[in-house]
């Protein structure tokens, strides 16, 4: 398939829009309120996650997006124009379902061209859009069989191959790696990601694993009962999360509930001051939690903030090593690289932590965090 | 080695419990075979007795092997307008049902709508009403709205109680139809009745093909139902029951025979179809 567009850079991209949801409401019946007022812009050529756990609205947002979902309110641009009231027939997007959905009765090659045909695509052209597309998909040869002749990551790739050979503006994925093996499924996120880099279509995915968000996405959206729980680049997330619940869901965290006392300092619960940067804080007072990462702990005294506290667990994982600490503020998760033989800490012994002040991020005090 | 050792360790067993134990082995085939014996004979005799030369004008007695029925299939006066009657309201009893069916099961199956359990139940009620009473009923029905009785009224009873077959036929594949085929189809630019077209009514053929043969074999051999709504017109079945009061001619035999080959082929090559594509697919 020859390259249509390169990849654009963010930065002349970030003007430009894709998609554009405007406080996007979608209500069940009169009580379940499975997207609740979103509003979110995806840039042109981005590959963009929406992240969350089952039932958080993620899925709901994408067949409205789709056209199989009729919001209850809010505006669905593409490209600037409401489709809300369209039919999927009339959207430029196209999806890869979840369960592939290819048509059992027709073979590769029909799939394949079923979205052309539609619009009047014939002879030698539909035949050369199709072959490119299942090159693309590294499956030319197979436009003979039927759906079922092939295995499930085959027809992961066909689903594929059928929704970008009609070169939308968007492509949908509603968790497409599903159904795939672990080693399939990383495979396929690597190829997912060649193939949007090799088009330049913007690419909404989404998908309950944090770890394929982050390997694969540009921008991530984490969702949560039905909004938005915050918005950014894999690192921005990672780094400095904003609620707890984002905090919990990518990766693990160290949350310690603590008052503020200044503008860059957090009282915890024992006494200990912990110093934070200022836009962390952001202004904040009363009670906050503040958060650090197992991996950024270092054991020992240091520059910074420091805590200490008994060993109550440890699991040996190989490459590293994690403990469980038992603090005055609260339990303390840490990483320890094992790169020293006869390095390991027994339980009850005491530990000194330490981190940069820099690594500390601040979350909002709320109810069920982890 | 240690299963050659079990081996050679069994004992002989005496020839009585050898066949007991055979009998036991089989007592599932031959309690088949007996069941279908008793489900065929029937057929089997009327068969063969489509190639008697009976004596008399009653054909109970084996005389002679002949073709001669068979040849001459329409000797007997009013036999030929009957079977064309019955082949013409099987035909379209068959094709109307199936259509409405096909309609019916769809919106049972896909929308939530008042009455949906209603008439649900409503399209059971024919399979499970006497047929004497859905009848007797329907020729109430006739008389009170003053319809003249004859190929209409058979056609409308007819389509009736196949309706009823065709929506429990075509329903049983829509229960397990993946309802994102179709929301892959539209969202790849096909419009509602492009969707329908080239997607949901090729996966749903077989079924509708099953409930077309189901309803003509359905129709065609109806006797209770059409003997009262049928007026002055002959079908086939009301013509042999009129014809056995006086004589039994073999022609009746060759007729129904032929109906059930007829019928019997039809369903077994679209089970022959369906099971190659399967294969195909």
């Amino acid at each position: 398939m020859t390259v249509e567009a390169a990849h654009p850079p963010p930065a002349v991209a970030a003007a430009e829009y894709d998609i554009r949801l405007i406080g996007l409401t979608k209500r069940f019946g009169d009580d379940v309120v499975a997207v609740d007022d979103i509003s979110l812009d995806i840039d042109r050529g981005h590959f963009f996650a929406l992240l969350g756990p089952s039932g958080c609205g993620k899925t709901t947002t994408l067949r409205m997006i789709g056209g199989f979902e009729e919001p209850t309110e809010g505006r669905i641009e593409l490209g600037g124009v409401d489709v809300a009231p369209l039919p999927p027939y009339k959207r430029d997007v196209n999806t890869v379902f979840q369960s592939y959905a290819l048509f059992p009765h027709l073979s590769i090659f029909e799939n394949v061209a079923f979205g052309l045909r539609r619009r009047g695509v014939k002879g030698s052209q539909l035949r050369t859009r199709v072959i490119e597309s299942l090159e693309l998909v590294g499956l030319a040869g197979l436009e003979k069989r039927k759906p079922r002749q092939l295995s499930g990551g085959q027809q992961q790739r066909i689903a594929l191959a059928r929704a970008l050979v009609n070169r939308p503006r968007v492509l949908l994925l509603d968790e497409p790696l599903g159904a795939l093996d672990l080693k399939l499924r990383k495979e396929m996120q690597l190829e997912l990601k060649r193939i949007q880099h090799e088009v330049g279509i913007t690419f909404v995915h989404v998908t309950h694993d944090q770890e394929e968000a982050m390997t694969m996405a540009d921008r991530i959206v984490i969702m949560n009962g039905g909004h938005i729980e915050q918005l950014g680049t894999p690192t921005e997330l990672y780094e400095s999360p904003r609620t707890a619940f984002v905090a919990g869901f990518l990766g693990v965290s160290n949350l310690l509930e603590g008052t503020a006392v200044a503008e860059d300092r957090v009282k915890l619960a024992d006494g200990t001051e912990v110093r934070c940067p200022r836009e962390v804080l952001g202004g904040r007072s009363g009670t906050v939690q503040i958060g650090v990462r197992p991996e950024k702990l270092r054991i020992g005294e240091g520059a910074g903030n420091t805590l200490s506290g008994t060993v109550t667990e440890s699991a040996y994982i190989g490459v590293s090593t994690q403990y469980i600490l038992d603090t005055p503020a609260g339990p303390v998760t840490v990483y320890m690289q094992n790169d020293r033989p006869g390095g390991q800490v027994a339980t009850g012994e005491r530990l000194t932590l330490s981190w940069s002040p820099e690594s500390t991020f601040v979350v909002d005090t709320q109810e069920g965090t982890q | 080695m240690t299963s050659v050792a079990v081996e050679a360790r069994r004992p002989r067993r005496s020839a009585p419990a050898k066949s007991l134990a055979f009998v036991r082995r089989h007592l599932l085939t031959l309690w088949s075979v007996l069941f279908f014996g008793y489900l065929v004979l029937p057929i089997a005799v009327v068969a063969v007795f489509s190639f008697n030369a009976p004596k008399g004008r009653f054909n109970f007695q084996w005389e002679h092997f002949t073709f001669s029925n068979w040849t001459h299939w329409n000797a007997i006066p009013g036999i030929q307008s009957a079977v064309q009657l019955s082949l013409e309201i099987a035909v379209i009893a068959s094709i109307l049902a199936t259509a409405l069916g096909t309609l019916m099961a769809l919106a049972l199956v896909r929308y939530g709508f008042r009455g949906r359990g209603t008439t649900n139940f409503v399209v059971f009620l024919p399979l499970s009403t006497p047929e004497i009473v859905l009848g007797a009923s329907l020729l109430t029905l006739f008389l009170n709205f003053s319809t003249p009785l004859g190929f209409k009224t058979i056609l409308i009873a007819h389509v009736m109680f196949c309706v009823s077959f065709a929506v429990v036929t075509v329903k049983a594949r829509l229960v397990g139809f993946d309802r994102h085929l179709e929301e892959a189809a539209m969202d790849l630019g096909a419009n509602e009745w492009t969707t329908f077209q080239k997607v949901t009514l090729p996966l749903i053929a077989p079924a509708i093909l099953a409930a077309l043969l189901l309803c003509f074999a359905i129709s065609i051999d109806d006797f209770v139902v059409t003997y009262f709504v049928a007026g002055s017109r002959v079908t086939f079945p009301i013509f042999v029951w009129g014809a056995a009061r006086v004589a039994t001619p073999p022609q009746i035999n060759v007729i129904g025979i032929a109906f059930f080959v007829i019928a019997v082929t039809a369903m077994l090559g679209n089970v022959f179809v369906q099971n190659y594509r399967a294969k195909q697919a």
